[in-house]
């Protein structure tokens, strides 16, 4: 059991050599280039609040994920609940532009979660009740929810003095997220995070269905036995996911970026299903996890700019720390046995 | 006493002139070094290898390379929340001159801007100059626009000339009406055809685009958009077609008649040098065939001489300023004067432009 937790982190560790080895054939020192990939980005305070700024999502994302993996619950289109989210908050806040009030920071918010959990509804639904394949479903409403976001920011929403370019207007300063410090961009949406780890850790190892979640996701059969009503357990964790993943994108429009634009997010939700397995779908590990790979985008922009090592290396060590991760599973859990045949044996 | 008078002026006059001398060699360290220092950012939205847009900047960067002075770029930053501190790393390690060659970099650019008064910042294609360090810069690529109307209208046979477009900006607008207006000079009958793909680079939507288009008719393909596709798709439906951004002859050798090319080296190289020592002012520079910023591929032999000759007539008289694109009288779709005779559109108009001129069909999507 500790050597499935320790598991990450060898990945992580053979990520680093790997990552080494490549950046030595690129004709780079691996040291330097390494430093400048995992120290340099978090340095000072600034590099270490983007750091947060960049985990926040990621983390929101991978612990509503966890829900569904844990389950047996393929989510993969985390993304188009991110997007339909963003979609939702950011017109409630374009409803409320121009005018002032605190509560309308928590109704883009709650607006954000429902409408993740809407667009999250659907894979479950067609699963539950006409038993489609969640994998596929959801992965397709990812490109079902970019059109419309495309259609939105092109037509009705844009923003009447942007000269037709693709975006809405900038969010009015009561539905932005309040920043923590002059200065940075760090804001209220990692209290959200938290209280996602911490609701989460709560629900999976404090409460029943937690155990129903973890009985299903063990065996399937057993849970049937059990007399769990899989369906509404099915519903639930989509909801749970897509509730968070709506948070995340949310958290994203009225944080750094202000308005609703066609690239709200660099495939977070994509992005989040690595963090989520890195985190073993444990509330805590996915912080860490979340603050691996957030350093991973960050450190490849750091890299770019002092070596002008190219910037797709971000994704080779996303990739790679996955391939890792699995790998270790698959020698931690089978035994590698190498059969010799003993001449008695063959004789007979 | 007179000769001591004499000697202390002859000292203080030593002592203020190695005061000088040494003030000088600081001074003259100092500049040398923070030559030696310059460096100048660039950010790009796509990879460096797109051959359209982001191709053409970084070749306007190792323009700037070529001139001695150090840079620095990051491709494929996405528009979203990481273009802020993707500008504001490259502010803060010592780029002294950053170039933002996205749209959407507009805001992140004037933000960090803001916050670091030292450092100049060159947005592309953006309205917005909040501080006196950022100053915006583009190119009149409907000039090229002109030019390849006037091209296509010649070329044609069915009268229909399919224009791939990205998104409804004035830009975009500005050079469906500048191809539109001088294909009908030379061909009345001319209809232009419009599909509208919303990105700026999907090969799989600007084929489909080209397909449509040609399957509606049209002979002649031409994009705004940034991919290889379009021209491909024409070459292999054996129909005619344009370049955009770099000169993509060699994705399309025989369909292809020439290419508008995005010629930003002369002011990357310009601007670079300027900042480096001390000229740099906020501009808003707009420039077209005349200084160079937008330039024509080779023509192909296929247009035969006599057109060749009056393309590169009509080239030379754009860039005098002898012909203007917009000349009126220019009609809207409902017939109504935009332009009236004998004037030509202003900057402040073609700038804002959201209407089509007679002879597009379809609407403007809204």
């Amino acid at each position: 059991m500790a050597l499935y937790f320790f598991t990450p982190f060898i990945a992580i560790i053979l990520t680093i050599l790997g990552g080494g080895i490549i950046f030595y054939i690129l004709g780079f020192n691996p040291i330097e280039a390494l430093k400048f990939y995992f120290i340099t980005p978090i340095s000072n305070l600034y590099g270490f609040s983007e750091l947060l700024l960049k985990a926040t999502p990621l983390c929101l994302i991978a612990i509503g994920l966890s829900f569904c993996f844990k389950s047996n619950n393929w989510n993969i289109g985390a993304e188009g609940q991110l997007t339909f989210g963003a979609i939702v908050g950011g017109g409630v806040a374009l409803l409320f532009y121009n005018q002032e009030g605190f509560y309308i920071l928590p109704l883009v918010i709650l607006a954000g979660a429902i409408g993740g959990m809407i667009f999250a509804l659907i894979p479950a639904i067609l699963k539950t009740y006409f038993n489609t394949n969640e994998i596929l479903v959801s992965l397709m409403l990812v490109y079902v929810s970019k059109l419309i976001l495309d259609y939105l920011v092109v037509g009705p929403w844009s923003n009447p003095e942007g000269f037709n370019f693709p975006e809405t207007r900038q969010f009015s300063d009561s539905s932005r997220m309040p920043l923590l410090f002059e200065g940075l961009r760090i804001h209220a949406g990692i209290f959200l995070a938290l209280a996602a780890v911490m609701l989460s850790w709560f629900i999976l190892y404090k409460t029943y269905l937690g155990f129903q979640i973890k009985v299903s996701g063990l065996s399937l059969k057993t849970a049937k036995y059990a007399g769990f009503k899989g369906k509404t357990m099915i519903l639930v964790v989509f909801m749970i996911s897509g509730a968070c993943a709506g948070l995340a994108g949310v958290g994203e429009i009225t944080g750094p970026i202000g308005q609703l634009h066609r690239m709200i997010s660099p495939d977070y939700g994509f992005t989040a299903i690595i963090v989520a397995f890195l985190g073993r779908l444990n509330p805590f590990g996915i912080i860490f996890a979340s603050l691996v790979v957030a350093l991973t985008y960050l450190g490849a922009e750091t890299a770019q700019i002092f070596l002008q090592i190219p910037k797709y290396t971000g994704q080779v060590f996303q990739g790679m720390i996955l391939f890792f991760l699995l790998a270790s599973d698959y020698l931690l859990f089978f035994k590698v046995k190498i059969l010799s045949l003993k001449k008695n044996e063959l004789r007979h | 006493m007179l000769h001591k008078k004499n000697l202390e002026g002859k000292f203080k006059m030593y002592k203020n002139f190695f005061r000088y001398l040494i003030s000088a060699i600081f001074l003259l360290g100092f500049s040398v070094n923070s030559n030696a220092d310059f460096k100048v950012g660039f950010v790009y939205v796509g990879p460096t290898g797109d051959h359209g847009w982001t191709f053409q900047h970084h070749e306007g960067r190792n323009a700037v390379e070529a001139a001695g002075i150090k840079t620095t770029f990051v491709e494929s930053v996405p528009e979203g929340a990481d273009a802020e501190r993707v500008i504001r790393q490259l502010a803060q390690s010592g780029h002294d001159l950053i170039f933002t060659t996205s749209f959407g970099y507009m805001d992140p650019t004037n933000k960090v801007a803001k916050d670091f008064p030292n450092v100049k910042f060159e947005h592309a294609t953006g309205y917005k100059r909040e501080h006196s360090n950022v100053s915006t810069y583009s190119a009149r690529f409907y000039e090229g626009r002109t030019l390849l109307g006037h091209i296509a209208g010649k070329m044609t046979k069915t009268n229909t000339i399919g224009y791939i477009a990205s998104f409804p900006i004035p830009e975009v607008i500005r050079g469906i009406n500048a191809m539109t207006l001088a294909a009908q000079k030379v061909n009345p009958n001319i209809k232009t055809k419009i599909v509208w793909v919303f990105t700026w680079y999907d090969p799989g939507k600007e084929a489909e685009a080209a397909q449509a288009l040609i399957d509606q008719g049209a002979d002649v393909i031409m994009q705004h958009t940034d991919s290889t596709a379009p021209v491909q798709t024409a070459e292999k439906a054996g129909v005619w077609s344009f370049g955009q951004a770099s000169d993509m002859q060699r994705f399309a050798p025989k369909s292809i008649l020439t290419s508008i090319i995005d010629d930003w080296a002369p002011y990357y190289v310009e601007r670079a040098i300027a900042a480096r020592d001390g000229t740099w002012n906020q501009q808003d520079t707009w420039h077209g065939l005349k200084e160079g910023m937008v330039a024509m591929g080779p023509y192909n032999s296929a247009m035969g001489a006599d057109l060749v000759k009056e393309v590169e007539q009509l080239q030379k008289d754009l860039a005098s300023g002898k012909v203007h694109s917009f000349t009126g009288p220019i009609y809207d779709q409902k017939g109504n004067i935009l332009v009236a005779e004998g004037k030509v559109a202003d900057d402040g108009m073609l700038a804002g432009m959201s209407v089509y001129v007679k002879g597009v069909e379809g609407d403007i999507p809204k």
